[in-house]
């Protein structure tokens, strides 16, 4: 019983889990990641969000 | 669930970012573009004759801002994901989630990811003189995730111990200090910088709020065509 409420609580944590390590993937790469081409591309955004550019 | 979050979180990061775009490239990019003539040399600040503080500046670039159209979106979709994802987990506690409680949380996003961090590491013009760039990601990231906890804890918390952990998780990276540079090499005038920083701060803060209203109001449509 126990297990089977916590698995409950588990798969409705899930999807909410699932969606801000989605979010936090796209704002590393997009933000973050030093890859030249990506910085490139992202450079003026970088600087005018805030991140640390160069 | 992870489709209806998905679909808020998308609709309101396209919303607030093609928003937050449009207003970076009229208020944020020329000052960029402005500290850039510095930054490669073509003007001199404190040079041998007085320089023009209104120079030609460079025009709409199709790739170049197309580019910073598209990052920018996908930076406020990745923004929406975690609001919303936040929102849906405060929701399933009781908290009411509507497009105008929306902009509180969208205001609370902005001092977590742009404000917090710039009150010690402020967002900087191209060529300022800055510490290794990992530190600085590092103590960013850090200085994101500290506040966002303070934050939930101030809005969600109860009693004093809560609010005095929050106190310190709100201070604690700016007494620690941010990473900066050993010496100041940066070729732009003051002046560009403090204009640059505060345009990307009001941009961001707007751009936040607009996403917490977008957040909210889609939210709750997908809530009501699932109900």
């Amino acid at each position: 019983m126990t297990a089977l409420v916590q698995s409950a609580a588990k798969s409705s944590v899930l999807p909410f889990v699932a969606a801000m390590v989605l979010g936090l993937g796209i704002i590393t790469i997009a933000g973050h990641v030093q890859a030249s081409t990506l910085h490139d591309a992202a450079h003026d955004v970088r600087h005018a969000t805030g991140f640390p550019c160069h | 669930m992870f489709q209806k979050i998905l679909t808020s979180a998308l609709l309101a990061g396209f919303c607030a970012g093609l928003s937050a775009a449009a207003l970076q490239l009229f208020f944020v990019q020329p000052v960029l573009l402005h500290a850039e003539l510095y930054e490669g040399g073509d003007l001199i600040h404190f040079g041998a004759d007085a320089v023009s503080a209104h120079p030609e500046l460079p025009g709409f670039d199709p790739v170049r801002d197309g580019l910073s159209i598209l990052f920018t979106t996908l930076i406020y979709v990745g923004y929406a994901l975690l609001l919303v994802a936040a929102m849906g987990l405060a929701e399933a506690r009781g908290v009411a989630i509507t497009a105008r409680t929306g902009i509180l949380w969208g205001i609370a996003g902005f001092v977590a990811f742009h404000f917090a961090p710039a009150i010690s590491l402020p967002p900087e013009v191209p060529g300022v003189a800055a510490a290794d760039v990992a530190i600085r990601q590092i103590w960013w990231w850090g200085t994101v995730a500290a506040t966002a906890c303070a934050l939930a804890l101030i809005a969600f918390g109860k009693g004093w111990l809560m609010w005095s952990v929050a106190a310190i998780l709100l201070l604690a990276p700016h007494v620690i200090g941010a990473p900066h540079p050993d010496e100041f090499s940066g070729p732009v005038p003051p002046e560009i910088a403090a204009l640059f920083a505060a345009r990307a701060l009001g941009i961001g803060f707007f751009a936040w709020a607009l996403l917490g209203l977008f957040a909210g109001y889609f939210w709750q449509r997908e809530e009501q065509a699932s109900a």
